[in-house]
């Protein structure tokens, strides 16, 4: 960890309570505070209906807080629209979900180079290239004219990394992205979330069944029925 | 940019329903298809009908009539008074138009106006022991040739020979067979005032106008003048105008200006249009109904292609596009469908034009072979595309709303 004590942290949660209003109203997570520093390799566990996944859309901005506030790089998104929230989604944060959610009717290539034509930030070219870059770092780069369904599992969740990667977003926000593979895949998806937080810098959060995954992690937090049970470093 | 992006999403998604989205397109595309057709035949046999109207009778007729009677003289000396006056008749007055000679004169000035004087009356043709009766029309046989189809209709004889024989008559084919007469038979023409002339015939026409070409004579003017006891007296003056269109506005100026009932070939003709203003409304309500069952069409593929891309849809939100952008990936795909509709359906149509104009007519008593009237226009083939594209556009509107009300988390949070 090379983050300083004055840094400002990417992600934090202050006080976040999200309840369901249902029927029967849900409190998913309760009053947690949360807070992520740049660079960091985050695994959260906890046992189902523990409210680990929704911890994960609070802290990705897809969810909103019932109470509480959620701090991006140390600004309050609480009044923003939703049209700000998807923008800072775009070019700050990166999903991967535990099914691939690729587009069935595109290639692989245009899957991940789709968020980088909505971001409009590089040119045709670049894109093209970033893309082909993107997935040759994950060794799918002879794929790239294929459609999703003619790749494996353990393809198609790199093609999902490496589309989460598109626009360079400093956070990673992974939601079990081993929990459909098999052990190999397992290992080398592992591999690639471990490099991307130890070898390029970013931030990663990744919820996880997976004991190997999380403890792989320099950092555990521990969730037991919607609250912080343990927040552990190694 | 990110334009491209949906157009290329929305592109996508419609070819990978192939079958869905040929079928709902076809529906547009036959929708335009048939509007095009409707509406060329439709205003194709209005023009036609205008043309014959147009070309059968004068665009403008003065007659030797008053709209009202004439005011009583008591009562434009008292305005304001209380009179009352009972069992007043209308004054006499000499039938006719004054000057004639000269209001023609003057008409004819005008480029591209014919205007000619004509008496017309009532008479009685007999030969060999056998009567009709006959509109009686004095004409300038000049002039008549511009003003109606008459001397295309002659089948013997021509209009023109009324000026090189004395007492000549040009009779229709109808009152021809009755009275058994032939061309240079002599007949008897007896007037209403009981004058009797001996009337050689010159020419025989046939309009398919059975008021036409069994009860109308057509002779010179001064020769009608006489038969009717009417010398020098014209109580027509017939115009013919270069744009019919205003025939209306300067049908009411030539009115204001000297007087007379001046009628023009709307005001004639009224019912005839007020007819084709109900027949577009029919053409357009039918073409109407087929796009919007064609719309349904758009509506059903739009609508299940959001409700089998919800995950894809939760998934692009959940990538940074936003609301507006889901939004604009199925209005797209209804514009597509309206659009490439639109240009399946002009062929459709064009297909259909060429089907309708080969089609044959024959109506029975008619010599030549008729073909269906057909106005084929820029006007139709954008009105139905307009149709299809807006059309598409509504059906798509609301799925695609639909669309972008999806909250991503809620998918998410189901599929995992």
């Amino acid at each position: 960890m090379n983050a300083t004590a004055g840094e400002v942290p990417v992600i934090e949660l202050r006080g976040v309570t999200r309840i369901l209003q249902e029927a029967v109203p849900v409190t998913l997570v309760r009053d947690i505070d949360l807070s992520i520093r740049r660079g960091e390799f985050v695994s959260v566990t906890g046992p189902s209906g523990s409210g680990k996944s929704s911890l994960l859309y609070l802290l990705g901005l897809l969810d909103l807080p019932t109470k509480g506030h959620v701090f991006i790089d140390g600004e309050d998104t609480s009044g923003y629209s939703v049209d700000k929230l998807a923008e800072v989604r775009l070019a700050k944060l990166g999903f991967v979900f535990q099914f691939h959610f690729l587009l069935p009717e595109f290639t692989v290539l245009h899957n991940v180079t789709l968020p980088m034509q909505r971001l409009g930030r590089l040119d045709d070219d670049e894109i093209h290239a970033r893309g082909m870059a993107l997935l040759k770092d994950f060794e799918i780069d002879d794929q790239a004219k294929k459609r999703p369904d003619q790749l494996s599992g353990g393809q198609r969740q790199r093609v999902a990394v490496a589309r989460a990667l598109a626009n360079d977003p400093a956070v990673i926000l992974a939601d079990e992205p081993t929990g459909n593979l098999d052990m190999r895949n397992s290992e080398i998806v592992q591999g690639i979330f471990a490099d991307l937080a130890a070898k390029q810098g970013r931030t990663v959060i990744a919820v996880t069944h997976d004991k190997d995954f999380a403890d792989a992690a320099p950092r555990n937090v521990h969730l037991v029925d919607g609250r912080i049970d343990s927040d552990t470093r190694r | 940019m990110f334009w491209r992006v949906s157009i290329g999403i929305a592109a996508a998604q419609l070819s990978y329903r192939r079958r869905q989205t040929i079928v709902s397109t076809l529906g547009v595309a036959l929708g335009v298809g048939f509007f095009v057709a409707t509406s060329a035949l439709m205003s194709g046999s209005e023009q036609d009908m205008v043309r014959r109207l147009l070309d059968n009778a004068p665009h403008i007729t003065i007659k030797d009539e008053f709209r009202a009677a004439a005011p009583q003289p008591v009562f434009m000396a008292f305005p304001e008074g209380a009179v009352t006056l009972s069992s007043t008749k209308p004054r006499e007055y000499l039938r006719g138009i004054k000057n004639h000679g000269a209001k023609v004169e003057e008409l004819s000035q005008q480029p591209g106006v014919i205007a000619e004087a004509a008496l017309m009356g009532q008479a009685i043709v007999r030969y060999a022991s056998k009567d009709a009766s006959a509109g009686i029309a004095g004409i300038d046989p000049e002039k008549e040739r511009f003003l109606t189809t008459i001397e295309d209709n002659m089948r013997e004889g021509s209009l023109m020979r009324l000026k090189t024989s004395s007492q000549g008559m040009v009779i229709g084919r109808g009152m021809a067979t009755r009275l058994g007469l032939g061309m240079d038979d002599l007949a008897t023409v007896v007037s209403p005032t009981g004058l009797v002339r001996r009337m050689k015939v010159v020419g025989i026409f046939r309009t398919g106008n059975l008021l036409l070409d069994e009860g109308q004579a057509y002779m010179l003017i001064k020769d009608a003048q006489v038969l009717l006891d009417k010398p020098f007296i014209a109580n027509r003056i017939r115009i013919k105008i270069a744009d019919p269109d205003i025939a209306e506005d300067i049908a009411a100026q030539l009115e204001a200006r000297w007087g007379y009932r001046t009628e023009s070939w709307q005001e004639v003709n009224r019912d005839f249009l007020g007819l084709f203003v109900i027949r577009n409304v029919i053409t357009y309500s039918i073409v109407g109904a087929i796009m919007a069952v064609a719309s349904f069409g758009i509506f059903n593929i739009i609508s299940t292609i959001v409700m089998e891309k919800r995950r894809d849809i939760a998934i692009l939100m959940s990538m940074g596009f936003r609301a507006a952008d889901i939004q604009w990936i199925f209005l797209v795909q209804g514009v597509f469908v309206g659009l490439i509709g639109m240009v399946l359906g002009w062929g459709i149509g064009l297909v259909l034009l060429q089907m309708l104009g080969s089609v044959e007519i024959n109506v029975p008593g008619l010599m030549d072979t008729q073909r269906l009237p057909l106005a084929i226009g820029f006007f139709q083939f954008g009105i139905g595309g307009l149709f299809a594209v807006s059309s598409a556009v509504a059906a798509a509107w609301f799925p695609a709303r639909k669309a972008a009300q999806v909250r991503p988390v809620d998918i998410i949070r189901g599929a995992t």
